[in-house]
């Protein structure tokens, strides 16, 4: 593949990074350096319910209408179908918008899934764009080679009046990683890692640049698993370059024309994280923050109990993860005390499982299988912690009160250590049984 | 808005996420009046009974980290207000703020100048954080003049809507 809107003489001006590069094409600037304010054309916005919250602001400035509603994706997923009043009326705010602006990508209720995986699954967004989305994992698209970043409502709302928005050119940290994942050990026990590392604010402003060759061998699924966390380093954005795997994955759905741009071999780098993930062993984001990461087994020796488990969120909830997850579950029952609630990351994903025969394999072991959302993440919807319960959870944050009391516990894994977990009631590692 | 802003300080901690400025089961609440009365609830519940207009938050590093919940900031602006002051911002809630128009200030070490109650006046301009009530000071690169703009003209809404009218003009 070319890369027909790489900025031109950058060696001139010492190489840039895939940041750069992504900025340069979309501000139409032939180079930008770290710390310039541009101007970029947006190539896809997208909210979910937050979304409702912009089209105040969008009235308020006398709008008219749309920039492009084919740039514009609507996917709700937080309570969904709607759980109270509240979010009901957030629901239909953005039908009703949608309905006089003419957005007709709206993922409604029986078309829904969490807002990131459905760009990700509908190809919504290709290697070289921006994107912009009101939450803050965005990041995630980050793994299609693309600069995705998380706004707020009024923000989108200017964008979608403008089809523009100004950001500050990014610093990058590149995070280069060789290495084989061994048996039980995941992308996630990478990220948790790399956030163990970089910690919560150690990329403020920032964008994370994936690099090496463990990168090259992950799936697409795995990439957004890493991109979508680099939200908990404090990143702007997080990326993976393109490549046959990006091609491959996109070739049937991307929705818009591909401009795909790689960093320079003599790009400068804030800094670079070097990583061995050679003999990693399954990590776990301890309360009360995502950063405070410990290797599995020093959890394991102090039989940390669990009340819920949840297998879920933008983070891991795909086939892949799913999948993983009921070859540890099969045949097993969850621990008595002990509530499992798995959650697919969108409604294809949940037919999907209904087809492999997922969703049988899981309620008939006592877990609940319900329907995609972000479920019990964000502690607004279902699955609420009381204050003195433990949650062992697949998603991606863990401060005070993330999912319901804010005395309660949650340990953040992977989908495996996870589905493990629910069976013996207390944090366990998959590697014992893979 | 003023150059100078002055007024009643509270204090938060370093790594004030936002699901402890509003937490997730308050999310389907739009209105700012609302949102104000859950705000830091888990943190300080008095704050929202106690604070009032014109007072000054201070808070340590990465202020506003987690979600890109535009509630956090708009619960505080609804108070409303001064300004929000931290050592350092999570960058998500530092925009939100500045496109609601409320004045969002990183200066490096100023957490450790302030206690609850103190008086804070702010130089936006010079670029300088003082307690009135201690005698120190800390002092902050000044915001870049574009954001010193959007402050200006009260928020993105109206930076916004005078763009729209200014190509809206246009032949």
């Amino acid at each position: 593949m070319s890369a027909p809107h790489a900025a031109q003489g950058t060696a001139a001006r010492g190489g840039a990074t895939l940041s750069q590069k992504i900025l340069s094409r979309a501000s139409g600037l032939e180079h930008v350096v770290p710390g310039q304010i541009v101007d970029g054309r947006v190539d896809l916005a997208m909210c979910h319910e937050q979304g409702a919250q912009a089209v105040l602001p969008f009235h308020q400035m006398e709008a008219k209408k749309v920039w492009d509603v084919d740039r514009v994706v609507v996917a709700i997923d937080h309570w969904v179908p709607a759980s109270t009043e509240g979010a009901a009326q957030l629901h239909q705010i953005l039908r009703h918008f949608a309905q006089e602006q003419g957005l007709k990508h709206f993922y409604d209720v029986g078309n829904h899934g969490i807002c990131h995986q459905i760009l990700a699954e509908h190809g919504w967004v290709v290697p070289g764009d921006l994107a912009v989305g009101t939450d803050s994992h965005t990041n995630m698209l980050g793994a299609m080679g693309a600069f995705a970043v998380g706004i707020g409502p009024t923000e989108y709302a200017a964008v979608l009046a403008l089809g523009k928005i100004w950001l500050k050119v990014p610093s990058s940290i590149k995070v280069e990683v060789k290495g084989k994942l061994a048996k039980g050990v995941y992308a996630k026990d990478l990220v948790l890692r790399t956030i163990g590392e970089v910690r919560c604010d150690g990329a403020r402003y920032k964008a994370i640049e994936y690099a090496g060759p463990t990168i090259s061998s992950l799936s697409m699924s795995e990439r957004f698993t890493l991109c979508n966390m680099t939200t908990e380093m404090g990143a702007k954005a997080g990326m993976v370059p393109p490549d046959s795997k990006t091609f491959e994955f996109l070739e049937k759905i991307a929705k818009h024309e591909m401009h795909p741009l790689y960093p320079d071999a003599d790009a400068t780098y804030e800094r670079t994280v070097h990583l061995d993930v050679d003999g990693l062993e399954p990590q776990v984001a301890c309360p009360y923050s995502p950063d405070n990461v410990r290797p599995i087994s020093a959890l394991v020796k102090e039989h940390v109990k669990v009340g819920q488990v949840f297998l879920g969120s933008c983070t891991n909830a795909r086939m892949d993860d799913l999948r993983e997850a009921a070859r540890i579950f099969k045949g097993e029952k969850v621990a008595p005390h002990v509530r499992f609630i798995v959650s697919p990351a969108s409604t294809s994903i949940y037919r999907q499982c209904l087809k492999e025969g997922l969703i049988e394999l899981f309620t008939d072991g006592g877990a609940v299988f319900t329907n995609s959302s972000c479920s019990a993440c964000f502690g607004g919807n279902m699955g609420i912690l009381a204050p003195d319960e433990a949650c062992a959870s697949s998603s991606n944050r863990n401060f005070p009160g993330r999912m319901g009391a804010k005395e309660a516990k949650i340990y953040l894994m992977s989908p495996a250590a996870v589905a493990l977990t629910a069976i013996r009631g207390e944090i366990s590692d998959p590697r014992e049984v893979l | 808005m003023k150059d100078v802003i002055e007024g009643r300080v509270w204090c938060v901690g370093d790594e004030l996420d936002t699901d402890q400025l509003i937490a997730g089961k308050y999310l389907t609440i739009i209105d700012p009046k609302e949102l104000r009365k859950h705000v830091l609830e888990n943190v300080d519940p008095s704050f929202s009974q106690q604070a009032k207009e014109g007072d000054i938050l201070i808070a340590g590093e990465n202020m506003g980290c987690g979600s890109s919940r535009e509630h956090a900031p708009a619960a505080l602006k609804a108070i409303p207000l001064g300004a929000v002051v931290a050592n350092s911002f999570a960058r998500i809630f530092f925009r939100n703020s500045i496109n609601l128009g409320m004045p969002a200030i990183e200066a490096p070490g100023v957490r450790a100048i302030f206690q609850p109650g103190d008086t804070c006046r702010i130089f936006l301009r010079e670029g300088r954080v003082v307690n009135v009530t201690r005698g120190k000071e800390v002092s902050f690169p000044p915001l870049p003049s574009h954001l010193m703009d959007l402050l200006e003209q009260g928020g993105l809404v109206e930076k916004v809507r005078q763009e729209l009218k200014r190509s809206g003009a246009k032949p």
